[in-house]
C-alpha cells in the first residue's frame, strides 16, 4: 500500500508519515502540488491524503491532476477548514473528507476502507 | 388589562431612547399633541370668529329693530295726543273767532256751544269768557263760575303774551284729573278776551291706556316736572311723581335705555309733545323685549358648543389614528433594522470563529501528530525504560488535542450553517450541538439538563442556522432566569402528521403576568439596562414566523417559564424565503 500525504505544513505531513512508516505503511509525503505530482510520476501510489487548501493550487484541483495521470488513485481529504462549497466538490469524488487535528487509528481505518483492505 | 388600556394608542407608551443605536427619530407624543392642537386652532378659530361676528351683528340688528318698533309706536301715539288736542284748540279757536264777544258773553248762547263741543269733540267739562281785567264774565259748566277773579293767576298772563294756554293735568271739583285749554281773542281797536275750557283727560287715559304694548310696555303722560299726567300701569298713579328721570329735550322722537329703580333695564320711547308742557313716555321691558334674541342666541351656542365638540372628535381620532399608524410602521422598521443588524452580527461572529478554528487547527494537528508520535516511539521502542509514564502524559496530550478538535469543530460546523439554507435536520442532534455550548456554564451552576425528544420525529426540513439561534436564545434566557442548580427541560413530541412542538420549560424567576404580553416586543427587557438590548425574544420570535412556526410563553412568577415552538416538518414551497446572511 503506498500512500502519498500532501500538505504545506511541513512538521505535520513528516510526522504522519513517519508515524505510518511505523505501523508498516509506505507513506511519502510533499508540502506543494509540483513536489506531489512529480512524485507521483516516479512511483505508482494507491491513494492519495492531500490538504484541501494547498500553496498556489487547491487540494481539489491537486486531485483532478493526480487522478488524470493515475486513474486508480483513491483519494482522502483532510481539512483545517471545511467550507460547504468544498464539502460539496470534494464529495463528488474523494472517499473520505476528514476535518483536522484527526486521530492517525481513525486515518487508517478511512485509508483500509477506501482501498477496500481488511484491518489486519 | 383594563378598557382604558386596551384603547390607548400604542405610541402613548412609546419608551425614551435619547441615545444609543436605538434611539427613536421621532416622538410621536409629540407630534401627536402638535397634529391636534394645530388643526384645532386652524379648524376653530374661524368658526368661533364668525359665531361671535354672527352674535354681535344679530344682536344689533334684533335690538336696533326693538328700538325702531318702539319709535315707531311712540310716535304715533304722539300723534294721536296731539291730534286730540290740536283738535280741540282749533275747535276752541273756531268758536272764538265766529262769534262776537257779545254773543260769547250770552249765557244761554256760551251753554249751546259747549253742549255742541261736547257732542263733536267729547272731552270738554265747561266753558268761560274771561275779559281783559281778568273777569269771567259768562261761564258754561257744572258749577257757578260767573263773576270769578282770574287776573292774578298765571296761566291769564301767559294766555295773555301768547294767545293760547294749555294746562299742567290738575285735581278739579269733582275730584277728577282735568286740564285747561284757554285761547285769546283780540278786538279790532285794541283789548282782547279768553275763551277757557276745562277738558276732562278720560278720553286720553283711555286712549294710553287701550294701547297694547309688548315687552310689559307702559304709556304715561307726564309733564316737564317729571309729575305723571295719566295714571299709568306700572309707574304711578295720576299726579305722582315718575321715579325715573325727565328725558332731555327734543324735537323729535328718541328712544334711549335706562335702568328702572328695581334695577331691570328699560327702553324709554319719548316724545315732547310740542305747544304743550307734556312728555309721553312708553317704557318697555328690555327682558321681555330681547326674549327672541335670547332664543337665538341660545340656538347659536348650542350649536357652536356642538361643532366645536365634533370637531374635537373628530380631530381627536383622526390624530390618534394616523400617529398610532405612522408608530408601528416606525416599529416594524426599526425591528426589521435590528433584526439585520442581529443577522449580520451573528454572520460575523461565524466568520470569526472559523477563520479562528481553521487557523488553531493546523497547530493543532501538528501536535497531535508529534506526540502521538511521541507515543509511538514508546510503543514501537524499547529504549524507554518509563514508557508507561511518559505514555501517560502523551495520552493527556492527545486527550486535549481532541477536545480542542471538537470545540473547533463545533465552532465551524456553527459557522458553516450560516449560510446554508435548508437541510434535513435531526432535532436532537440540533438541540444536543446547541446545548453543547452551554454544556460547561450548566456544569459550573449544576444546572440539571434534560432532553427528551421522541424518536418518531423525522429528521426536520428547516433552517439549521436559524434553528441554532431559536434554540440558543431560548437557553440563554433560561440560563439567565434560573439559580444555580436549576432544571431545563427541553420536550420534543409530534403534533399530528405536519408539526413538531417542542417546550423548552425552565425553573427560574418567571415572568411577571403584565410583561408576559411584551416579552416578544422588540426592546422588552427585564434585565438590567445594560445586560441585554431586549432583542432576544423578539428575534426569536422573527425567526420562528420566518420558519413558518409559532411560538407562545406561559409563566408564573416565581415558579418558571415554559416556552412552546410549534415548528412544520416541512418548509411550504411557496414560503420558500430562507435568505442568505453572511
Amino acid at each position: 500500500m503506498h500512500i502519498l500525504l500532501v500538505d504545506d505544513e511541513e512538521e505535520f505531513v513528516v510526522t504522519v508519515a513517519e508515524r505510518l512508516n511505523m505501523r508498516g505503511i509506505d507513506a511519502d509525503w510533499a508540502t506543494s502540488a509540483d513536489d506531489a505530482l512529480a512524485m507521483a510520476r516516479e512511483k505508482d501510489y494507491d491513494l492519495a491524503v492531500l490538504d484541501v487548501k494547498l500553496p498556489r493550487t487547491s487540494g481539489l484541483e491537486l486531485r483532478e491532476r493526480l487522478a488524470r495521470d493515475n486513474p486508480r488513485m483513491k483519494f482522502i481529504f483532510l481539512t483545517g477548514h471545511g467550507s460547504a462549497e468544498d464539502y460539496r466538490v470534494g464529495a463528488a469524488g474523494a472517499a473520505h473528507y476528514l476535518g483536522k487535528p484527526v486521530s492517525l487509528q481513525v486515518l487508517i481505518e478511512k485509508m483500509h476502507e477506501t482501498l477496500g483492505v481488511k484491518e489486519g | 388589562m383594563s378598557l382604558i388600556d386596551k384603547f390607548r394608542p400604542a405610541f402613548l407608551s412609546q419608551r425614551e431612547y435619547v441615545d444609543g443605536p436605538f434611539k427613536y427619530h421621532l416622538d410621536f407624543r409629540r407630534i401627536w399633541k402638535w397634529t391636534i392642537v394645530l388643526t384645532a386652532v386652524v379648524a376653530l378659530v374661524p368658526l368661533i370668529a364668525i359665531t361671535v361676528i354672527d352674535y354681535q351683528v344679530t344682536q344689533q340688528s334684533i335690538a336696533s329693530e326693538i328700538q325702531l318698533r318702539s319709535l315707531r309706536v311712540t310716535s304715533n301715539i304722539k300723534q294721536t295726543l296731539y291730534f286730540f288736542l290740536t283738535e280741540r284748540r282749533a275747535a276752541l279757536d273756531f268758536v272764538i273767532h265766529t262769534n262776537s264777544f257779545e254773543s260769547l258773553v250770552d249765557a244761554g248762547r256760551l251753554a249751546d256751544i259747549l253742549e255742541n263741543l261736547k257732542k263733536g269733540f267729547g272731552g270738554f267739562v265747561d266753558l268761560g269768557v274771561i275779559d281783559r281785567r281778568g273777569v269771567q264774565l259768562a261761564y258754561a259748566g257744572p258749577y257757578d263760575l260767573r263773576g270769578k277773579d282770574y287776573s292774578r293767576q298765571r296761566w291769564f298772563g301767559k294766555v295773555q303774551e301768547k294767545g293760547i294756554y294749555i294746562s299742567n293735568v290738575f285735581l278739579g271739583y269733582r275730584n277728577t284729573p282735568h286740564m285747561v285749554v284757554a285761547v285769546k281773542s283780540a278786538f279790532p281797536g285794541g283789548g282782547f278776551f279768553v275763551l277757557r275750557a276745562t277738558l276732562d283727560t278720560e278720553r286720553v287715559n283711555q286712549v294710553l291706556q287701550s294701547l297694547e304694548l309688548c315687552g310689559n310696555g307702559d304709556a304715561f303722560i307726564i309733564n316737564q316736572q317729571g309729575v305723571l299726567q295719566t295714571p299709568s300701569r306700572f309707574h304711578g298713579d295720576v299726579l305722582e311723581h315718575l321715579a325715573l328721570s325727565v328725558p332731555p329735550a327734543a324735537e323729535k322722537t328718541e328712544v334711549y335705555e335706562d335702568v328702572e329703580p328695581s334695577g331691570d333695564p328699560i327702553f324709554v320711547g319719548y316724545a315732547y309733545i310740542s305747544d304743550t308742557p307734556f312728555i309721553l313716555m312708553i317704557v318697555q321691558q328690555k327682558k321681555l323685549l330681547m326674549a327672541p334674541w335670547h332664543k337665538t342666541r341660545m340656538e347659536l351656542i348650542g350649536f357652536l358648543v356642538a361643532s366645536v365638540t365634533v370637531i374635537l372628535l373628530v380631530i381627536f381620532g383622526v390624530a390618534t389614528y394616523l400617529v398610532n399608524n405612522m408608530y408601528r410602521v416606525d416599529q416594524k422598521r426599526l425591528e426589521a433594522f435590528h433584526q439585520v443588524e442581529y443577522a449580520n452580527k451573528m454572520a460575523s461572529l461565524g466568520r470569526l470563529a472559523a477563520g479562528v478554528a481553521h487557523e488553531i487547527n493546523n497547530p493543532l494537528a501538528i501536535i497531535n501528530e508529534k506526540a502521538g508520535l511521541i507515543q509511538d516511539i514508546f510503543t514501537f521502542g524499547t529504549r524507554y525504560v518509563d514508557a508507561n509514564k511518559l505514555s501517560r502524559q502523551v495520552e493527556a496530550i492527545l486527550e486535549s488535542v481532541s477536545r480542542c478538535g471538537a470545540i473547533t469543530r463545533r465552532l465551524l460546523r456553527f459557522a458553516r450553517h450560516m449560510d446554508v439554507s435548508l437541510e434535513a435536520i435531526d432535532l436532537r442532534e440540533i438541540v444536543e450541538e446547541v446545548l453543547g455550548f452551554l454544556g460547561k456554564e450548566a456544569e459550573y451552576r449544576c444546572i440539571q439538563l434534560k432532553v427528551d425528544v421522541d424518536d418518531d420525529i423525522p429528521p426536520l426540513e428547516s433552517d439549521r442556522g436559524k434553528l441554532q439561534q431559536i434554540f440558543l436564545n431560548l437557553f440563554n434566557n433560561a440560563f439567565a432566569a434560573m439559580q444555580d442548580g436549576g432544571r431545563l427541560e427541553i420536550t420534543a413530541r409530534r403534533k399530528g402528521r405536519d408539526h413538531v412542538v417542542v417546550k423548552v420549560a425552565d425553573n427560574g424567576c418567571g415572568i411577571a403576568e403584565d410583561d408576559l404580553n411584551r416579552v416578544f416586543e422588540p426592546f422588552f427587557s427585564t434585565k438590567q439596562q445594560d445586560c441585554g438590548t431586549g432583542l432576544g425574544l423578539s428575534i426569536t420570535y422573527g425567526l420562528v414566523k420566518e420558519l413558518g412556526g409559532a411560538i407562545e410563553v406561559e409563566s408564573r412568577v416565581g415558579e418558571g417559564t415554559v416556552f412552546t415552538i410549534t415548528l412544520p416538518l416541512k418548509r411550504e414551497k411557496n414560503r420558500d424565503d430562507a435568505t442568505c446572511i453572511t
